[in-house]
């Protein structure tokens, strides 16, 4: 299996092959992270640009260091001015971008299908960092990832995904992932939140978390935005909580093997309880760390520097360790695309 | 000017006397005076017509011209020849121009503008409301007698109920339709395609179709209370047509049209994110596309109307979110509905010219979309067996936001008499028509 892909658009169009490809890869990055000089030359000579225009912390910061531990050159755009913010000029953003001899762009845009637009219409590899309520990739791979590290496979599992999942980016790549992966998904939250065509995507629709909760093996609770009360989806936030918030009263009906997930950030006491989001069964903050190691798994394949070593995947030379190295005198990545 | 035209050798196709026979046409001082086999030209010009369909010049109930206001989308010109090569030789247009058509000097202008141009037969629509605000009625008598061939806020619907009944009310003094665009705001909210399985997948706020129906059901309710005549505009959903066809039943005075593109494409279509795509009401499903197949060929459906809404490339090119409604239709109704429909045997042929020609026009009441002897000349000729591509370049329109950019089409437009002049001959344009 090699990664032949320009892009990392979403996960609905990669294949089961391709999702387990770029986990592996992930598996072998992440040990890069735990060597006290964290950086392996696999994108020396690379540029990856960080194009956010849409406020981020967590993600931006995951692909910057991703992109330093794999030594590639990085540069920054943050688009807090509405005009950037527009449609109109994301592609003529990007293409200025590129027009610098980048390699691989990294798209964050508050509008569904932005990342296929820019895509479209630039040579340069683009991943999605998330587009608007369509697909956040690299977050399902983080979850696909610590689900598979944690539970030691996907295939069987039940995932329930709890929370505005009409708004989500991270429900519909996580439906995509864990579905082609082998999982069962429920989704739940309140009716005006989970529309009911999801259903025609495969899983399955629960408006009472007490009766979905006790099967799952997973639960990944979202993040609910503020705005939505005021968008009338919701009467308030308490009801919310009572309802759908995961708290220590509700898990006793749970597995007690079951793992609580959250792509972040969350909002204490409302979609989480303290206890329950600090607690044992929480692995939040693992997912953050996981994030480096899948996000250099997706700059690596989509930069193609893969592609100078086929059949490596490729701990050999894509992680070699520089610890010894004073200099880094042979990358392996530094053929041309 | 006009001249003498003889139409040899066609298949005459005129669902308005039952006609449907291989005959010829005579064309006189801008009516058609004579039909009838082996007509003798007697000096007249002759256009030979065998192995063609000679039908009456079609009507479009649904254009918008974006002129006053926005002449970079489409001018009276550029929108007339794009009707011109679309087999068009009667076009309705909608009041949403700025500044709105609701008073008599901007249906004046219009028709000095079409004069100007000189092509075809423009029918303006006047505006329901005073601004398209939803808030005072026009002068509808004033309109009519400027030469309003109906009422319609088009692009808005009349919000309140209330404002609706008194303008079907009103109406009746005239004699006119009102034209609803149905739409509940508080449910198509910020929406950008049909709320179903496309929307769930690309992360896309939906426009649910109860946001049609909801205002269907209430204006039939309101023209059988008020014996008002209503017509409803670019019907899209399954539901629509059956709320229709009961009315229709019941004796309800409504007429309605559909689309091209809601009779040939379906939701799945956005999958791409393409704005090409994107218009309102938005693309259904397989389902209600069916369903107004059904409605177009048992009549609940009087006739196919484009709802032409030309855009500029930028405003399309914003993304799908951001990109304006609307699509163009004049260049292509007619082909894409031969391909889709008549070629692959959903609907008879007589069924699709019916809906382009006299149905539409008794919709209005008007006298065109005939080919009866006296009638205007207003004649299209068809080749039902040319295939094409569309390619935006060839465009008579100043717009080129088509859905069906790339398609390949079974059947075109080839000649055009419009008045009894020839305006369009093989393909081309004329003297007279340019």
């Amino acid at each position: 299996m090699i990664w032949r892909r320009k892009d990392l658009l979403g996960l609905e169009e990669l294949s089961k092959d391709e999702i387990s490809l770029l986990l592996d890869q992930a598996e072998a990055f992440k040990e890069v992270s735990l060597r006290p000089i964290k950086k392996v030359p696999a994108l020396r000579g690379r540029t990856v640009a960080l194009c956010f225009l849409e406020p981020s912390t967590r993600t931006r910061a995951s692909f910057e260091l991703a992109a330093k531990r794999l030594s590639a050159d990085l540069l920054s755009f943050q688009g807090s001015s509405s005009s950037i913010a527009k449609g109109e000029s994301v592609l003529d953003t990007a293409r200025n971008i590129e027009a610098m001899r980048v390699d691989v762009l990294v798209l964050r845009h508050s509008t569904s299908g932005a990342a296929a637009q820019v895509a479209r219409g630039v040579k340069c590899s683009v991943v999605n960092a998330g587009d608007g309520s369509h697909e956040h990739p690299t977050q399902g791979l983080v979850d696909l990832y610590t689900i598979k590290e944690k539970k030691g496979r996907i295939e069987g599992l039940n995932v329930l995904i709890v929370g505005d999942i009409l708004h989500s980016r991270v429900a519909r790549s996580d439906l995509w992932g864990l579905t082609k992966m082998g999982a069962k998904v429920t989704l739940c939250g309140p009716p005006t939140l989970v529309p009911p065509a999801m259903e025609g995507l495969g899983a399955k629709i629960s408006y009472r978390l007490e009766e979905a909760l006790p099967q799952a093996d997973v639960v990944i609770a979202l993040r609910l935005q503020l705005e939505r009360q005021q968008e009338k989806y919701i009467p308030s936030f308490r009801e919310y909580t009572r309802a759908y918030g995961l708290d220590r009263a509700k898990l006793e009906r749970a597995k007690p093997e079951l793992i609580v997930m959250h792509p972040g950030p969350v909002n204490r006491g409302v979609e989480l309880s303290p206890e329950v989001a600090d607690g044992p069964q929480s692995v939040i903050l693992d997912q953050v760390t996981n994030g480096i190691a899948v996000r250099m798994a997706a700059l690596y394949l989509v930069a193609g520097a893969h592609q100078d070593s086929p059949e490596v995947i490729s701990r050999s030379e894509a992680t070699r360790d520089l610890t010894a190295e004073n200099e880094i005198s042979h990358p392996p990545g530094a053929g041309s695309k | 000017m006009t001249n003498c035209v003889l139409i040899q050798g066609g298949r005459v196709v005129d669902p308005s006397q039952g006609l449907d026979e291989v005959t010829d046409l005579l064309v006189d001082g801008g009516k058609i005076t004579k039909i009838g086999k082996n007509l003798k030209p007697n000096g007249a010009q002759v256009l030979s017509a065998k192995g063609k369909v000679v039908s009456p010049g079609f009507m479009d109930l649904h254009v918008h011209l974006r002129t006053p206001g926005q002449e970079h989308k489409e001018t009276v010109l550029t929108g007339s020849r794009a009707a011109v090569r679309g087999g068009f030789t009667t076009i309705c247009t909608m009041a949403n121009t700025d500044p709105v058509v609701d008073s008599a000097n901007v249906i004046e202008f219009l028709k000095a503008e079409n004069a100007k141009a000189g092509l075809i037969n423009l029918l303006p629509y006047g505006a329901v409301t005073m601004g398209l605000k939803g808030e005072d009625l026009t002068e509808m008598g004033e309109l009519r007698a400027a030469g309003a061939a109906g009422f319609s806020d088009d692009g808005m619907p009349v919000e309140s109920a209330g404002m609706m009944r008194r303008a079907l009310e009103y109406s009746r003094m005239t004699g006119l339709p009102v034209i609803s665009h149905c739409e509940e705001k508080t449910l198509s909210g910020h929406g950008v395609v049909h709320e179903g399985l496309t929307a769930a997948r690309l992360g896309l706020a939906g426009i649910p179709s109860e946001a049609e129906t909801v205002m269907v059901a209430r204006d039939l309710l309101l023209a059988e209370a008020t014996g008002g005549r209503l017509h409803l505009a670019h019907l899209s959903t399954a539901c629509g047509v059956e709320l229709v066809r009961a009315a229709k039943k019941r004796g309800v005075r409504v007429t309605a049209e559909v689309t091209p593109h809601h009779l040939a494409l379906s939701e799945e279509a956005l999958s791409t994110y393409d704005s090409r795509f994107k218009m309102n009401p938005p693309l259904r499903t397989q389902k209600d596309l069916e369903a107004l197949r059904e409605g177009l060929k048992d009549g609940t459906i009087d006739a196919v109307a484009t709802d032409h809404a030309p855009h500029s490339a930028a405003e399309k090119e914003a993304g799908l979110a951001q990109a304006p409604f609307g699509v163009v239709g004049l260049e292509t109704a007619v082909s894409v509905l031969l391909t889709e429909l008549v070629h692959r045997g959903i609907i008879p042929l007589g069924t699709l010219i019916e809906a382009l020609t006299c149905r539409p026009a008794k919709v209005l009441g008007v006298n065109r979309g005939t080919l009866a002897v006296g009638a205007p000349a207003d004649v299209t000729v068809l080749d039902l067996e040319a295939e094409w591509a569309v390619e935006t370049a060839g465009f008579a329109s100043k717009s080129a936001n088509t859905p069906f950019t790339g398609w390949r089409l079974k059947g075109k437009v080839t000649d055009v008499l419009a008045g009894g002049r020839e305006i369009y001959r093989s393909g081309q344009f004329t003297n007279g028509g340019t």
